[in-house]
């Protein structure tokens, strides 16, 4: 070929703590994936390439130019590979709510580890284990010693661990952003300053949702969405449905919501705010349609799990990070 | 030396941070456990400050109002009472002991309940021992 082409870029896309999806949708750029390879060489990306980490080890400082990490921390094996990735890459982002917030998966920052050993290793109906065995870091065999990751004890954000240069939010990211960002990085546009979320608005979802909202936000109890009739057209939270629309960033086409589901936070809070679990309880608060202590208390118990609800997607990331033991 | 807690107060403007200076101008005597932060509404108090308290360190947060019906706004110390007992169910579940954050109403003219509020809060943290959280959050692997 006589044409002169334009020299690729390095990607990689690794997963910490995660469940995969955020790979799937790297994945899901469906025929623009062609773009991508025709952009980038992918150098590393365990879900689809079979290469190894010491191939990564093996590559000069700074070789890589894009990382997407999805995943939080929260074993050995995640934070060593966080580490080296961010020393063989020129930008590293924390792809998706695990590595941006802490994600599903920081919810275990709600128990120890021991109290996860013994659920998963002991209490759970279907586990049969009466020698108590659980996972050891190194393990003797007549062959050698077999290692498995440390399991830590606190689920952490990848920007706890290293340095991140830009946050792409969702559970998983609108793989479109995904694009948009790509391209952005391919072609050479100027970059947003370190530090940024990309990828999604400064605006809350609520900015963006289509439903209809009056001023008159007050409940006299609130409701999980089975147990209520949805009447597809009003603010959810006026139904007394808890939606995080006001604490969570726009950006990704208000989804949830048009698929008449209230909104979970998975994009993380608008900029300024640094704890979306304590904007979301400040917010739902002021809802509560009772003046006097008790009956306020009542109103509040028909909260499942407020915690977990409004730290669904950002608990490692809020400022308390963890139940104190 | 015995254990001093940190406990850090917010009052609003119009009411309970005015009670507090009547204790001061009155000469009364208090725990020096306190530090004062004035807003100009217990409503303000968003639940991030009272959760950076705690990350700074505080041992204890005390938030003073208008007494109910008496608020410059007519409904922000309503507002800080909702959020008050949300925040207790929070700090149930993050294992924070309810007693580290008090919610009480003092008017202009109750330096003495102000005064003595404090020194019985500081008692009742002192009892309580340090809290753990800025350790917790500094250590976490």
């Amino acid at each position: 070929m006589a044409k002169e082409e334009k020299p690729k870029i390095k990607m990689a896309v690794y997963w910490g703590a995660a469940c995969g999806g955020c790979c799937v949708s790297v994945l899901d750029v469906h025929e623009k994936l062609f773009d991508v390879v025709a952009a980038a060489d992918l150098v590393f990306w365990p879900i689809a390439l079979d290469i190894k980490y010491k191939d990564v080890e093996a590559m000069p400082d700074g070789d890589i130019d894009l990382t997407l990490y999805n995943g939080a921390v929260r074993n050995s094996e995640n934070e060593r590979l966080a580490k080296l990735l961010r020393q063989k890459s020129k930008i590293l982002v924390a792809y998706g709510s695990c590595a941006h917030m802490g994600g599903i998966p920081g919810l275990a920052n709600f128990s120890t580890r021991e109290e996860l050993f013994e659920r998963i290793y002991d209490t759970t109906e279907s586990t049969e284990n009466p020698d108590n065995i659980r996972p050891q870091p190194e393990y003797k065999v007549p062959e050698g010693v077999l290692e498995l990751p440390e399991f830590y004890n606190d689920v952490r954000t990848l920007n706890q661990v290293v340095d991140v240069d830009y946050y792409l939010p969702g559970c998983p990211p609108q793989t479109e952003r995904l694009v948009e960002v790509f391209m952005a990085i391919v072609t050479g546009a100027e970059l947003p300053s370190k530090g940024s979320v990309v990828g999604a608005l400064d605006k809350s979802q609520c900015d963006e949702c289509p439903r209809e909202k009056s001023d008159k936000k007050l409940v006299k109890r609130f409701y999980r969405p089975f147990e209520i009739e949805d009447d597809g057209k009003t603010c959810f939270l006026e139904q007394g449905v808890i939606c995080l629309g006001p604490a969570t960033r726009g950006g990704c086409g208000v989804r949830c919501i048009e698929g008449n589901a209230p909104c979970r936070g998975c994009y993380g809070p608008p900029p300024d705010v640094p704890d979306p679990g304590a904007k979301m309880m400040s917010a739902i608060a002021t809802m509560i349609d009772e003046n006097d202590p008790e009956a306020i208390e009542k109103v509040i118990d028909t909260i499942d799990d407020p915690a977990g609800t409004f730290y669904r997607f950002s608990l490692p990331g809020s400022i308390l990070r963890r139940k104190i033991t | 030396m015995s254990y001093e807690p940190t406990i850090v107060a917010f009052l609003c403007n119009w009411c309970s941070y005015t009670g507090a200076d009547l204790a001061g101008t009155s000469r009364m005597k208090y725990a020096s456990n306190v530090r004062i932060i004035r807003v100009m509404c217990s409503g303000r108090v968003d639940p991030t400050f009272v959760l950076s308290a705690f990350k700074e360190g505080a041992d204890g947060v005390l938030i003073c109002g208008c007494h109910p019906g008496d608020c410059h706004y007519h409904e922000g110390n309503y507002k800080c009472l909702r959020r008050y007992h949300l925040l207790q169910k929070y700090f149930q579940q993050m294992g924070l002991d309810k007693d580290r954050l008090r919610l009480e109403w003092i008017s202009a003219s109750e330096g003495r309940q102000f005064a003595e509020l404090v020194d019985s809060y500081t008692e009742t943290v002192k009892n309580l021992g340090p809290c753990k959280m800025k350790q917790v959050i500094e250590t976490l692997t």
